[in-house]
């Protein structure tokens, strides 16, 4: 059984947490138990109906206030897939929270309610969704039911949306009407849009295909830690334990090991404590060098006629995700997969305005939620892609050495 | 070259979890409770760090209160794998500390093992604690992180969660500060128990169907034991039952079944219409944000 996991994106109150409610209702995942606790916490709405929103919306300060907090996972499967959803907050407050949750999504429902269209939240988590190069994006137009289901409501949204998604160079955008709170079109199509003739979101959601989703071109396997077990019969045992990110190693392929640039061929592939042929990503494995080379925690193995980038000055686009400002000549920590170096934050050439998608030169600094491209400078080499080529090898995270908190995403150009 | 099964990509991720916390921490453990989640971690770590030993210690916070069956386990699998295990007791921190027992008739001790979890991660310098706990178990789990990071206090602040993108992982923390780690975090009961049958993993006998005396409490079924206060209108009954989740003799409940095979309990779970929490724990009702509060507190 395949695995997709999608988060759901947009402008507060737009009705993510409701629209992944509803999802589980309809396609009964959510367990009775469950149904009755947000039961009897609904009682207080109007319309004594129940408010699905509460089945993500975890803490109590989210309970109390009607809004998204933070990620919160939910789980559920159809005969065919295993669905992992990430409810984003739209509030920009919490806009880290979302890329957080964006980061792993395979694809991501940006929700827009129909009555007040594109709106900056909406732009914002486009640009994220971009950024992150989420593989592929749901435009879900919610709502309808409050625009009695108008087909030229959701075409001037669609216009709309289509410019933002050209600026950005969105690539798979399918558009559906939908009513989170009444249903429409999320598990089974409704009557009330004869008009609209694609699928209902789950349809959807079960059909995209993902195959190439996963990268079996370029392999990369970031050495998480040495396994060497240094006992009488193991004494010459050393395997380089970790995932393998991309691509695909065999038996007796040539490898270089990075930022060092020796070469080596594979002697063993363990998967699970059994030897193997091959592995492929996203396996977790061991493998063994033929040669005694030097590679620590942190390296990348890589097969030698298809290499990383080796640099120490990096050109990122920059999602900044800390209350304190971005100034040029921070030092920070970079972590690329299991590799960290100490770096500087060299010079910011633009930040681009949310609203305008247009780029401001030279801003003095970044802020907050801000998406600024730098130059960083690193301590020493740093094996990698460049983000859009290869997802997986090209995104890091910055660290406040002081905090220790992340306060950066950058995508490595 | 075909696309990994789901359950191998949830293995893949908890395996590359594991070898995290052993690249990132000094001082790391494993708490083993001796339930079917903390024994699936056990045989994730074995596939993360054979033939090595592991880079850390299981350890057990034993309430005084658990089954019998699963310390049995939990020390014959200790010995088998060759692993250390550190067991301490809330026994012992109810008298070094004075605190206080809860009274009444399912008087739990869940509470206090915060205590005795604190002063274990104190007492040892833990700066990672990796746990078993699911996203799916309960809403305020779904929201933490993988790597969630605790002030000296252990407590959880969901408002101030770091970011964590990607698969990288941030485990720097200051000084007293530790991480509770949890590589099946995106795992759902059901994933367990398929991954159990996949693998063969061996569980204690309390979760397959067996007779037990048990008295109905609100409608679930509590198992007679030196721990719970019988009252005097409490029937007594015999009943083939089964354990969907192994915590504590006072506050787990058991559930009616002839199950005695993996195929059998995953065809029940399949069908149940009751959440895992929901059918086996006695002490999540009593608020609606009990398991938030715990956490804020220290709890896992
Ligand atoms: N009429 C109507 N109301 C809706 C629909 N979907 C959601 N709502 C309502 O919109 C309000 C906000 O919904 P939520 O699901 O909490 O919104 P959200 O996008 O999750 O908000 P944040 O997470 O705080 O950003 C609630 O009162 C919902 O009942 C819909 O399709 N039609
Ligand atoms: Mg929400």
């Amino acid at each position: 059984m395949d695995l997709l996991r999608f988060i759901t994106a947009g402008s507060v109150d737009d009705g993510k947490s409701t629209l992944i409610g509803r999802l589980l209702y309809d396609s009964k995942s959510i367990m009775i138990d469950q149904l009755e606790a947000i039961e009897k916490q609904s009682k207080n709405k109007e319309e004594g109906e129940i408010d699905l929103a509460l089945l993500t919306d975890g803490l109590r300060a989210e309970r109390e206030q009607g809004i998204t907090i933070d990620v919160a996972y939910k789980y559920f499967s159809t005969p065919n897939r295993k669905f992992i959803i990430a409810d984003a907050p739209g509030h920009i407050q919490y806009t880290r929270n979302m890329v957080t949750g964006a980061s792993n999504a395979d694809l991501a429902i940006i929700l827009i309610d129909a009555r007040n269209g594109v709106v900056e939240q909406t732009r914002r988590h486009s640009i994220i969704a971009s950024l992150l190069g989420i593989p592929h994006i749901v435009v879900a137009v919610n709502k309808m039911d409050m625009v009695d289901y108008s087909q030229d409501v959701y075409n001037n949204i669609l216009i709309d949306y289509a410019h933002v998604a050209q600026s950005l160079g969105l690539k798979n955008v399918t558009y559906i009407p939908i009513s989170a709170l009444n249903g429409d079109n999320i598990v089974e199509k409704t009557d009330k849009t004869l008009w609209y003739e694609g699928p209902s979101l789950l349809q959807f959601l079960e059909e995209v295909r993902l195959e190439d989703d996963v990268d079996l071109k370029h392999a990369r396997f970031p050495v998480q830690y040495v396994i060497r077990p240094q006992t009488e019969d193991l004494h010459d045992y050393r395997g380089y334990a970790g995932k393998i990110i991309s691509g695909v190693y065999k038996k007796g392929d040539q490898v270089t090991v990075f930022p060092s640039g020796v070469s080596s061929t594979i002697k063993a592939i363990e998967l699970g404590g059994k030897e193997v042929e091959e592995a492929f990503a996203p396996q977790s494995v061991v493998l063994h060098l033929a040669d005694n080379v030097d590679v620590s925690r942190g390296d990348v193995i890589a097969l030698s006629n298809d290499v990383p980038k080796t640099e120490q000055e990096l050109e990122v686009l920059l999602c900044w995700m800390d209350n304190k400002p971005l100034v040029p000549g921070n030092k920070y920590l970079l972590q690329i997969n299991s590799r960290q170096v100490r770096a500087a934050v060299r010079e910011i050439s633009y930040k681009l305005d949310v609203n305008t998608l247009l780029q401001e030169a030279n801003p003095q600094q970044a802020v907050l939620n801000d998406v600024i491209r730098a130059t960083i400078k690193t301590a020493s080499p740093v094996a990698f892609d460049a983000y859009s080529e290869l997802r997986v090898n090209g995104g890091a995270i910055l660290i406040d050495e002081t905090s220790h908190v992340t306060v950066g995403a950058c995508m490595i150009q | 070259m075909p696309r990994l099964d789901y359950l191998d990509q949830l293995e893949s991720e908890a395996i590359h979890i594991f070898r995290e916390v052993a690249g990132q921490f000094e001082r790391p453990a494993l708490l083993f409770s001796g339930g079917k989640d903390s024994i699936t971690l056990v045989h994730l770590a074995l596939k993360a760090f054979r033939p090595g030993k592991f880079p850390f210690p299981l350890v057990h916070i034993d309430t005084g209160h658990n089954f019998p069956e699963a310390l049995q386990f939990r020390d014959a699998l200790a010995a088998e794998i060759g692993e250390k295990l550190i067991v301490r007791n809330v026994e012992d921190t109810i008298k070094a500390r004075n605190l206080t027992e809860p009274k009444g008739k399912f008087a739990s001790r869940n509470a206090l093992q915060t205590y005795t979890l604190l002063d274990t991660i104190e007492e040892f310098k833990f700066d990672a604690c990796i746990g078993g706990a699911r996203r799916d178990e309960e809403k305020a789990r779904a929201k933490e992180r993988i790597f969630s990071v605790r002030d000296e206090f252990g407590q959880w602040d969901p408002k101030r969660q770091r970011p964590e993108l990607w698969n990288i992982f941030n485990g720097r923390i200051h000084k007293g500060e530790n991480v509770r780690v949890f590589p099946i975090s995106n795992w759902t009961e059901l994933d367990i128990w398929n991954y159990i049958r996949r693998e063969k993993i061996a569980l204690p006998s309390i979760y397959f169907a067996h007779d037990r005396k048990v008295i109905e409490h609100e409608g679930q079924l509590v198992a007679v034991s030196d721990f719970i206060q019988l009252e005097d209108k409490d029937v007594v009954h015999t009943k083939q039952v089964r354990y969907r989740t192994v915590g504590d003799m006072t506050c787990t409940a058991a559930v009616e079944s002839s199950a005695d095979s993996l195929d059998d309990i995953i065809r029940e779970i399949t069908a149940t219409k009751t959440s895992e929490r929901g059918e086996t724990r006695i002490d999540d009702k009593v608020s609606e944000a009990a398991m938030e509060d715990r956490k804020k507190n220290g709890y896992f």
